[in-house]
């Protein structure tokens, strides 16, 4: 085994992103299957590896309480959690983001009760994407520790709290071969936090007071926003912070050989049935699309890497002249149908893009979804194709109801 | 690796069959580095998804391919099913995909074909236990045999070598308990057998 | 045939005896009861069952003698812990063996 190249698991390998990133502040409560990766980083700083605070907090809205009072202090801080967990810290979601906080939360990506569950889907972050967080899909465990190193470098240049998000035990737990970057390319690649502002005795300062609706003139006749104008820069932030994702990615392979974009493609260039997939099922899609393509359909796979800000521009540019579009949700907006297929949709109207839409809930709770029930499905929608009314239809589940 | 010529996959599926605290997981992580070791790209070693308890049936999986591996649903059609217990032979589904050119092979006294497990796989049986309890590998009462299984899987399946193996069990455990897995694997390997099953 | 005729439309279960199997064959120590020792037994009438109490799967009879389940036994051994009468002992299953 090279020094570099390690066969760990996906708690592990975000763990490492952590660590290497300099991370100096890490508060964290345990759930099932996050439990591992803040196990292995208060090992970590107990051995003296990272310099870094680990505070036990009661729970998960005390730990997102901790790291936005510790970002704002001028200090680097991380978080981890799943499903209850990232639903208990909701409020300070939303805090930290219009506080324009550069967080990196690590989300183990499971199922949410009721009924109980403690296995995989999305719905957990999918129900977070609305509070002003960008949000980025990893496929397996390098893009997981890739990403959260690249989350750092985006989220202290926009000011925009980044959540990077992974399937709870498909990759959480699974071990694969991950290159391991050395301390001093990372350094080279992050340089440390400069915090847009700074909560300083010597400087006193008032953050988040009530802010009402209409602008205000402060003290010195400075014209100050109003809600509404601060909740602006946010979205303004995020709809720019697409072209930072975009330079750290290019930034990010000249150091590391390892290219990162807002998508990732395979066999889309004479395609004309797409696949849209996000997180490990993107690249199950992938071994459903060769299956396919041995049958003689052209088939290609879409596979998300960043939810928010939806990379609308590119997913229009991929997906523009395909026939058919099968998007496959680990998670349903409920009495709608997945969030990805609302996002595409949302994206192609206007485009011209003509493809018949078809959407399905696989996965829900842990439930298995092989390539072969993948490329069955799209299978059995294509008879269906030329009935565009089907596009207004609600998601099929492949379940066993 | 070749592709295999009854299926066409350039992709090695494992699934380890246990019970909750035997070390099954442990024994796929280990296949799985071993494998990497020897240039295999592609390696997955994966728990099965479902709540572990001491005792009850665990199952783990390991993928080897020279491609990188892109599936991580469950294993459905096994090249090798190893089983840490005899007694989880009459659980349901534990030779479940294994088909014909496949390998069953089981922690047992008895010889291979006095498995009674019905199928066109081949069968290696090794007393994992009795040489597990000889050499005092027992935490907590109970005897630990997830290395021993590793000979009997390297001696039938010819897939990995003994030395990478060996050499992942020296990384792996604590400098005192290297020498007494070693021997597990090693002695287990000396008295795997190996037969043709019965269709 | 799915699932939508179980009835439910939350998750539910009811008392019921094996839903997770047989999980005898989890455990690798059974009790023993020496008759002798224990107090329903030796005074033939009803009293102590401790054993019966303290059970967490419910296998051990409240009757004369005390029986326990083994098929549903997973050896945890708590009944030998409070039997005040130190009647129980748990046994090592043979290896390899099951209820």
């Amino acid at each position: 085994m090279t020094e570099k190249t390690q066969i760990i698991d996906g708690n592990r390998a975000a763990a490492l992103g952590a660590m290497l990133s300099r991370v100096q502040v890490i508060a964290a409560y345990p759930i099932t299957p996050q439990t591992p990766l803040t196990e292995a980083l208060s090992e970590f700083v107990e051995r003296g590896e990272l310099d870094a605070q680990y505070v036990a907090v009661e729970s998960e809205h005390s730990a997102l309480a901790v790291c936005t009072s510790a970002s704002i202090v001028g200090a680097r801080a991380f978080t981890a959690t799943s499903s209850h967990g990232l639903a208990y810290m909701h409020e300070m979601l939303h805090w930290a983001a219009g506080t324009r906080l550069p967080l990196v939360l690590a989300c183990v990506n499971r199922a949410i009760g009721a009924p109980w569950n403690v296995l995989n889907d999305q719905q957990d972050s999918i129900s977070q994407r609305d509070t002003g967080w960008i949000q980025m899909y990893a496929r397996n465990n390098q893009e997981i520790l890739d990403s959260v190193i690249q989350a750092y470098k985006i989220a202290e240049k926009v000011y925009v709290p980044v959540m990077v998000c992974y399937d709870g035990y498909i990759l959480s737990h699974t071990e694969m071969p991950v290159d391991v970057p050395n301390q001093k390319d990372v350094d080279k690649f992050l340089p440390p936090y400069k915090p847009h502002t700074i909560l300083d005795p010597n400087n006193p300062k008032n953050y988040n007071l009530v802010t009402l609706a209409n602008p205000r003139l402060n003290a010195e006749g400075v014209l100050c926003h109003g809600y509404m104008e601060i909740r602006y820069l946010l979205q303004e932030a995020l709809q720019n912070s697409i072209d930072t994702i975009v330079q750290t990615g290019r930034e990010f392979v000249e150091l590391f050989g390892r290219s990162y974009n807002l998508l990732w493609k395979d066999g889309m260039d004479d395609a004309d049935i797409v696949i849209v997939a996000m997180g490990s099922l993107a690249m199950e899609a992938i071994a459903a699309s060769e299956m396919l393509r041995e049958q003689g359909y052209k088939t290609g796979v879409l596979g998300l890497r960043l939810f928010r800000p939806f990379p609308k521009k590119d997913v229009v540019n991929a997906l523009r002249e395909s026939r058919a579009i099968m998007v496959f949700d680990k998670n349903i907006s409920y009495g709608q149908e997945g969030a990805t297929c609302s996002e595409i949709k949302s994206a192609l109207y206007g485009s011209g893009a003509k493809a018949a839409i078809r959407n399905f809930i696989v996965g829900l709770g842990g439930r298995d979804v092989t390539a072969r029930e993948i490329a069955d499905a799209v299978k059995r929608s294509l008879p269906s194709l030329s009935d565009t009314t089907l596009n207004s239809e609600y998601p099929q589940w492949i379940c066993h109801i | 690796m070749p592709a295999n010529p009854l299926t066409n996959k350039r992709l090695y599926e494992i699934r380890w069959h246990g019970r909750g605290g035997q070390g099954a997981i442990t024994a796929a992580k280990i296949a799985a580095q071993a494998a990497f070791l020897e240039g295999y790209r592609g390696v997955t070693a994966a728990p099965s998804f479902g709540a572990e308890r001491r005792g009850a049936p665990v199952s783990a999986s390991t993928r080897i391919s020279p491609e990188p591996v892109i599936v991580m649903s469950q294993v459905e059609n096994p090249d090798v099913v190893v089983v840490l217990d005899p007694t989880l032979l009459k659980c349901d589904g534990v030779v479940n995909g294994l088909g014909k050119g496949g390998w069953l092979i089981v922690n047992s006294r008895q010889a291979p074909d006095e498995i009674g497990v019905a199928g066109e796989f081949k069968i290696a049986t090794a007393d994992a236990t009795n040489v597990c309890q000889e050499l005092g590998l027992i935490v907590a009462g109970h005897t630990i045999v997830n290395t021993a299984i590793l000979g009997a899987f390297a001696r039938a399946t010819r897939l990995l070598d003994m030395a990478s193996l060996e050499e992942v069990i020296r990384e792996r455990f604590p400098k005192q308990d290297v020498d007494v897995n070693l021997a597990a694997i090693r002695k287990t390997y000396e008295i795997t057998k190996v037969a043709r099953a019965k269709d | 045939m799915g699932t939508r005729s179980c009835g439910h439309i939350c998750g539910e279960s009811s008392p019921g005896i094996g839903e997770g199997g047989k999980t005898g064959d989890w455990g690798d120590y059974q009790p023993a009861i020496d008759q002798e020792k224990c107090l329903p037994a030796k005074q033939n009438k009803a009293s102590c069952f401790q054993c019966w109490l303290y059970c967490p799967d419910g296998v051990v009879s409240k009757t004369i003698p005390v029986k326990v389940n083994l098929e549903y036994c997973k050896g945890c051994g708590i009944c030998a812990q409070v039997c005040p009468a130190q009647a129980i002992t748990m046994v090592a299953k043979e290896i390899g063996s099951s209820a």
